[in-house]
C-alpha cells in the first residue's frame, strides 16, 4: 500500500445494512414465503428421559391438510456440531433425553393444522431415570443418558498441569479457596429460530435458514439426509439475534429439508418462544472452585480451578465449552503455575452450548471476585492490584496462549480515571458501591471445529466495466456488522464508497467459505481476507491505470472513487474507468482473499480451545445501589473500556460494547435457565420453569443505566487494520463487576450469578446471623477426574507439548479415523 | 370466516380470514407487509408494534376483525417516497439497530411517543420502549437516535435527504 492514511477505516458511518433495518425491508427467514408452501412442526418429548416404545403418526397422516408425517425411522445417520459428538437424530428415534427432545413432525397445509396434527401421533414411553443436577448424574452411572463419554453420564472430564501449583501454593503468602455458581441463562434472541427449504427443478436442495453457521449446517446436511455436499445449498438469512444461539445445526432445519425433498414443495417452519426455550444451546450452569496462591505484594503464585458444568442431555459444542471455562484465565495476569480440571456432565435438560463468551463468563467471573477478595485480604486496592500482575505483551502464557498487544493496563487506567475510582471506592455511603473487573476473549479460535488446513475465511471479488464491486463471503451478518466489515475493508483498500459495492454473504453455494459467526473470528478472519482480495484487484487497476497514465503503480492512490497520481491530484481516472483499463488488459476481473490463523504453539491433548491471533481486553467499573431491606439492586452507571486494536468503524464497534453490557446485566442480574420437576401426580416430568418472555427475565429500557464506553485503539498486528474483537469480550466482565459493586455498596458477597435481592437478602441475614457474609454454594462435587496431563510452562523449558502424555496416533492415522479430539469453537 | 377492511399504511385493503386470524398474521401472511416480526406471538416482546389509530399497539394481541375499519401504519408505511421518517434516519445515523429484528416494533412505538409527545424525557423514552425488547443494542443508541429525531420534528423544517 502507498497510501498509509485511512479514508473510512476508524471513522463513524452507517452501516451498509442500515436502511433495510430501519425501513423493515430486512428479510428474515419467518419472511419468506414462497408459492406452494407448507408448513412444519415438532412433537417434542413430553418426558424428560424415557425409552420409545411405540411411536405411531398413522392418525396425524390422515387428518385433513396434512402432507407428511415423519418419525425417527425416516432418518439414518446422527450428527452434531463436533466431529466427537454425532450424538442427535433430527427426530430421535429410540431414546429422548429431555422435555422437548424431537420424536416426530407433521407436514401441513398450514401452521394451525400441523400443530392440531400433532395432538394425532401416539407415543408410548417406558420412562427412565431423570438426572436434573449434575450431582445427580455423578452419582449414578446408570441409566446412561449417552452411550459415549467418558464414563457413566460423564461427557467429558479434562485435568491440565502447568507446573506444579501445590508448590506454588506452599510458597506463596496468602492461599484463598472459594466456590462459586454461575446460573445458566440463554440468548433470547428476539427472532425465533425459522427455515425454508426447497427442491430446485433438477433435484438439489436450498435451505434457508436464521443460522450463523451455514458452512456446519451444509455439512451436516449432508451427513443426515445422505445426500452430496454439492448438491446442497444453505443461504443464511440475516439473523435476527444470534449469540451463539444458531450456532449448532438444528433438528427443524434437517427436518424440512428431508420433506421437502419427499414432497417437491417448500416447506418452512417458524419455532415458537417455549420451543426456542427448549432448543437452548445456551450458557452451561457451571459450579466451580478457585484456589489460588498470592505474595503479600499480590503477586500470583499459582491458581488451581476446577469446574463442573451441567451439559444438558446432549453434547453440542460441550466438549469444547469444558476447555474454555478454563482456557483463557491466564490471559489477563501473569499465572505462573496453573492447574484446570473441568467436567461436563449430562443431565436431562435442553443441550448447553456457546453463548457470547462461550464457557468464559463462568470462569472469569469466578476469577474477579476472588481478586476483588484477594485485594481486600492484602489491603491493596483493586484496580491497583490489577495493575501489579497484568500479563505483559507478547508473552507465552502458562498454558501456551501468544499474547501479543495488550491493551488491559490502559483499559484499567481509563475506567478507574472516568469512574473516580480512587476518591469513591469503599468511600460511598452505605449502599452504594462500586466494582472492578477485567477480562480477555479470542479474536477468533485457531482452529476450526473439524480438523483441515483450509482456509477459516475466503473472500472473493467481481469487478466489472460498470465500475460495480461484488463481495462474496461465507460470513453471516447476525447484526454485529459483518457486512459492514467486508465492505469496508474492500471500500478502503479501492477507494471506494462503501455504499458502491454489493455484498453476498453467507451463501454455501455462492460464497467462499467462512466458518462461520462464533467465537468473535468474523472481523479479524474475514477482514483479512477481504483486504488481501482487495488488494490483489486494486494491483491489477494499479497496472491498468499505470500504463494509461505512465505514472509508476507506486505512486498511485486509490480514493474518492479515482485513481490519481499521488505527486498530481488532478491527473487520474475514475475509478470505473480503471476497472475498464485493467479488463482491457486482464480479461474478466475476479479476486481471492484468504485467512488462515497462525498454528498454535501448544501441542497437548485439549490445546485446541483457546488459542486465537490475538486477544481483545477490557475493565468494566460499575456503579450500583442496593437497597439493605429489600435488596434491589440498581446499576446506575457503567464505564467500560475495550482494547480493540483499532475500531473499523467506531459507531458499531460501540454498539457491540454496550449491548456487551446489556447482555452482561441481565445475567448478572436476573436472567436465569431454570428448571423444575412437575408434581408426581402429574409427570413428574423435568422442566423449563418459564419458557417465555414475560418470566424469562432480561433487562428492558427501563433497567438499562448508561454505559460510559472507551475504546482503546493501539493497532494489532494480525487484526485487519489492527482491528481485534468487540462482539464478545465486553461482556465477560460485567457481571462479577456487578458482584464487586455489591459488595462495596453494603459488605456481602454473592458468589454466585444471578445476583438477585432475595439473595442479597440472605446474605444480610447470613451476616447478621455471625456467619460468613456470603450466598453462594459451598460444596464442590467428586469428580473422578482423569490423570493430569502434565505440560511444563515455557519458563520451566516446557515446549508445548506433555511429558506424560500417551503417544497419539499419527497425523495420518487421526486423519483417516477421526478428527482429532481436540476441537475448537 | 371475517371480512376484514383496513385502511393500512394509507391503502384499503380487505381479506377473508379465519375469525381467530390476529392482526399480525393479517398483515404478515395476507398483505405481505413482512415488517412487523412475530418474536413471541403473545404480546412480551414488542417486535409486532403497528399504530392503530394513533395508538401503539401489539399487533399479535389484536385480532384482525378488531382492526376492522381502523387505520394501521407499519413500518413499510413511515417512510415517503421523498424521504424516510427522522425516526427512521436518526436510527440509520446512529446504527440504533443492530440485527434489526426489534426495529419495526421500536421504530413505531417511538413514533406513536413523538405524535403525542414532541419533547420527551429520556424516562419518558425508556416508559415508551419499555414493551420492546432489544438484545443487541441495551437500547443506549435508540434512545440517542429518538432523542434526535424529536430535536429534528420540532425544528421544522429540516431537510433530510433521503
Amino acid at each position: 500500500m502507498n497510501d498509509t492514511k485511512l479514508h473510512l477505516i476508524g471513522k463513524p458511518r452507517r452501516r451498509v445494512d442500515g436502511r433495510a433495518k430501519v425501513t423493515g425491508q430486512t428479510k428474515f427467514a419467518d419472511d419468506i414465503m414462497l408459492p406452494r408452501m407448507l408448513h412444519c412442526k415438532l412433537l417434542r418429548s413430553s418426558v424428560p428421559h424415557a425409552r420409545i416404545v411405540r411411536i405411531d403418526a398413522t392418525r396425524a397422516l390422515a387428518h385433513p391438510g396434512v402432507h407428511l408425517a415423519l418419525t425417527g425411522k425416516d432418518f439414518k445417520v446422527p450428527y452434531g456440531i463436533l466431529p466427537v459428538s454425532q450424538d442427535e437424530y433430527p427426530l430421535e428415534p429410540t431414546h429422548v433425553r429431555f422435555v422437548g427432545d424431537p420424536v416426530a413432525a407433521v407436514i401441513a397445509r398450514d401452521e394451525l393444522t400441523a400443530f392440531e396434527a400433532l395432538d394425532l401421533i401416539e407415543v408410548e414411553y417406558e420412562p427412565l431415570r431423570t438426572f436434573s443436577t449434575p450431582e445427580e448424574s455423578l452419582e449414578h452411572e446408570d441409566p446412561r443418558i449417552h452411550e459415549y463419554g467418558n464414563q457413566g453420564n460423564i461427557h467429558k472430564a479434562v485435568s491440565l498441569g502447568f507446573g506444579d501449583v501445590e508448590k506454588a501454593f506452599a510458597g506463596a503468602d496468602e492461599v484463598f479457596e472459594d466456590t462459586f455458581f454461575y446460573q445458566g441463562n440463554t440468548h433470547l434472541a428476539i427472532e425465533q429460530h425459522a427455515a425454508v427449504a426447497a427442491k430446485d427443478p433438477d433435484g438439489k436442495l436450498v435451505l434457508w435458514s436464521s443460522t450463523q453457521v451455514p458452512h456446519y449446517v451444509h455439512r451436516a446436511l449432508a451427513r443426515a439426509l445422505e445426500m452430496r455436499a454439492a448438491h446442497i445449498r444453505v443461504v443464511a438469512m440475516p439473523n435476527g439475534g444470534g449469540f451463539g444461539g444458531k450456532c449448532d445445526p438444528f433438528n427443524h432445519e434437517i427436518v424440512v429439508c428431508k420433506a421437502a425433498l419427499l414432497l417437491d414443495r417448500p416447506v418452512k417452519i417458524c419455532l415458537t418462544r417455549e420451543e426456542v426455550f427448549y432448543c437452548h444451546r445456551g450458557r452451561h450452569p457451571v459450579l466451580m472452585r478457585f484456589k489460588t496462591g498470592v505474595k503479600r505484594d499480590g503477586t500470583i503464585t499459582g491458581v488451581h480451578l476446577k469446574t463442573v458444568l451441567d451439559g444438558g442431555a446432549y453434547g453440542s459444542y460441550g466438549v469444547v465449552s469444558t476447555f474454555y471455562t478454563g482456557a483463557l484465565q491466564t490471559l489477563t495476569y501473569h499465572i505462573p503455575t496453573y492447574k484446570f480440571e473441568g467436567c461436563r456432565v449430562f443431565t436431562n435438560k435442553p443441550p448447553c452450548g456457546p453463548k457470547r463468551g462461550h464457557g468464559t463468563p463462568q470462569g472469569r467471573f469466578g476469577q474477579e471476585v476472588q481478586l476483588d477478595k484477594i485485594a481486600e485480604k492484602l489491603a491493596i486496592d483493586p484496580a491497583e492490584l490489577r495493575l501489579r500482575i497484568v500479563e505483559k505483551p507478547d508473552t507465552l502464557t502458562a498454558n501456551y496462549l501468544q499474547v501479543s498487544t495488550t491493551g488491559l493496563a490502559e483499559c484499567i487506567r481509563r475506567v478507574v480515571a472516568a469512574s473516580d475510582w480512587r476518591n469513591r471506592f469503599r468511600k460511598l455511603p452505605r449502599g452504594r458501591g462500586l466494582g472492578l473487573a477485567c477480562s480477555s476473549y479470542m479474536s477468533g479460535a485457531g482452529l476450526p471445529i473439524y480438523y483441515n488446513e483450509m482456509p477459516h475465511s475466503g473472500v472473493q471479488l467481481k469487478l466489472d466495466r460498470s465500475g460495480g464491486v461484488a463481495a462474496f463471503c461465507g460470513a453471516t451478518e447476525i447484526g454485529q456488522g459483518s457486512d459492514d466489515v467486508l465492505v469496508g475493508c474492500v471500500a478502503e483498500i479501492l477507494g471506494i464508497d462503501p455504499m458502491d459495492i454489493r455484498s453476498v454473504t453467507g451463501d454455501t453455494d455462492l460464497t467462499p467459505v467462512d466458518l462461520g459467526s462464533y467465537s468473535s473470528r468474523v472481523t479479524l478472519m474475514m477482514g483479512n481476507a477481504a483486504i488481501q482480495a482487495a488488494e490483489r484487484a486494486r494491483e491489477f487497476l494499479a497496472e491498468g491505470v499505470s500504463r494509461k497514465l505512465e505514472v509508476p503503480k507506486g505512486r498511485l492512490v486509490f480514493a474518492e472513487r479515482r485513481v490519481f497520481d499521488a505527486e498530481d491530484p488532478a491527473k487520474g481516472v475514475s475509478f470505473s474507468e480503471a476497472v475498464c483499463l485493467a479488463e482491457a488488459i486482464f480479461g474478466t476481473l475476479g479476486t481471492t482473499g484468504s485467512y488462515t490463523p497462525p498454528k498454535a504453539v501448544a501441542r497437548f491433548k485439549g490445546s485446541g480451545a483457546g488459542p486465537s491471533p490475538t486477544y481483545s481486553y477490557s475493565a468494566a467499573v460499575v456503579e450500583v445501589e442496593v437497597n439493605a431491606s429489600t435488596g434491589w439492586i440498581q446499576v446506575t452507571r457503567v464505564w467500560i473500556a475495550h482494547d480493540i486494536g483499532r475500531a473499523l468503524n467506531p459507531t458499531l464497534a460501540r454498539g457491540q460494547v454496550e449491548g456487551s453490557v446489556y447482555m452482561g446485566l441481565g445475567e448478572a442480574l436476573m436472567e436465569e435457565q431454570e428448571f423444575r420437576r412437575l408434581p408426581k401426580r402429574l409427570s413428574h416430568a423435568l422442566v423449563h420453569k418459564f419458557p417465555s418472555i414475560l418470566e424469562y427475565k432480561s433487562p428492558t429500557a427501563l433497567d438499562m443505566p448508561e454505559v460510559i464506553t472507551e475504546l482503546v485503539e493501539h493497532p494489532d498486528p494480525s487484526g485487519p487494520f489492527g482491528a481485534k474483537e468487540v462482539g464478545q469480550g465486553p461482556l465477560l466482565p460485567v457481571m462479577p463487576a456487578v458482584a464487586n459493586a455489591v459488595y462495596d455498596a453494603i459488605g456481602v458477597r454473592i458468589d454466585e450469578v444471578p445476583i438477585t435481592p432475595e439473595k442479597i437478602i440472605k446474605a444480610l441475614e447470613a451476616k447478621a446471623a455471625g456467619k460468613p457474609a456470603r450466598y453462594g454454594p459451598a460444596h464442590f462435587p467428586d469428580v473422578p477426574w482423569p490423570e493430569t496431563l502434565q505440560v511444563p510452562p515455557p519458563w520451566e523449558g516446557g515446549d508445548g507439548k506433555a511429558i506424560n502424555a500417551p503417544p497419539r496416533p499419527s497425523k495420518e492415522l487421526a486423519r483417516k479415523s477421526h478428527a482429532p479430539e481436540v476441537v475448537q469453537s | 370466516m371475517v371480512t376484514v377492511t383496513i385502511n393500512v399504511n394509507g391503502e384499503k385493503r380487505t381479506a377473508s380470514v379465519p375469525p381467530e386470524t390476529t392482526l399480525l398474521r393479517l398483515l404478515r401472511d395476507d398483505f405481505n407487509l413482512t415488517g412487523s416480526k412475530l418474536g413471541c406471538d403473545v404480546g412480551d416482546c414488542g417486535a409486532c408494534t403497528v399504530i392503530v389509530d394513533g395508538k401503539a399497539v401489539n399487533s399479535c394481541l389484536m385480532l384482525a376483525a378488531q382492526a376492522d375499519g381502523r387505520d394501521v401504519l407499519t413500518i413499510e408505511g413511515l417512510a415517503t417516497m421523498d424521504r424516510l421518517h427522522p425516526i427512521q434516519k436518526a436510527f440509520e445515523k446512529y446504527a440504533s439497530l443492530q440485527c434489526g429484528f426489534c426495529g419495526p416494533g421500536v421504530i413505531m412505538s417511538a413514533k406513536a411517543l413523538l405524535d403525542e409527545n414532541p419533547d420527551p424525557t429520556v424516562q419518558e423514552i425508556r416508559d415508551a420502549l419499555g414493551g420492546n425488547l432489544c438484545r443487541c443494542t441495551g437500547y443506549v443508541k435508540m434512545i440517542e437516535a429518538i432523542q434526535d429525531a424529536a430535536r429534528i420534528l420540532r425544528d421544522e423544517p429540516v431537510e433530510i435527504n433521503r
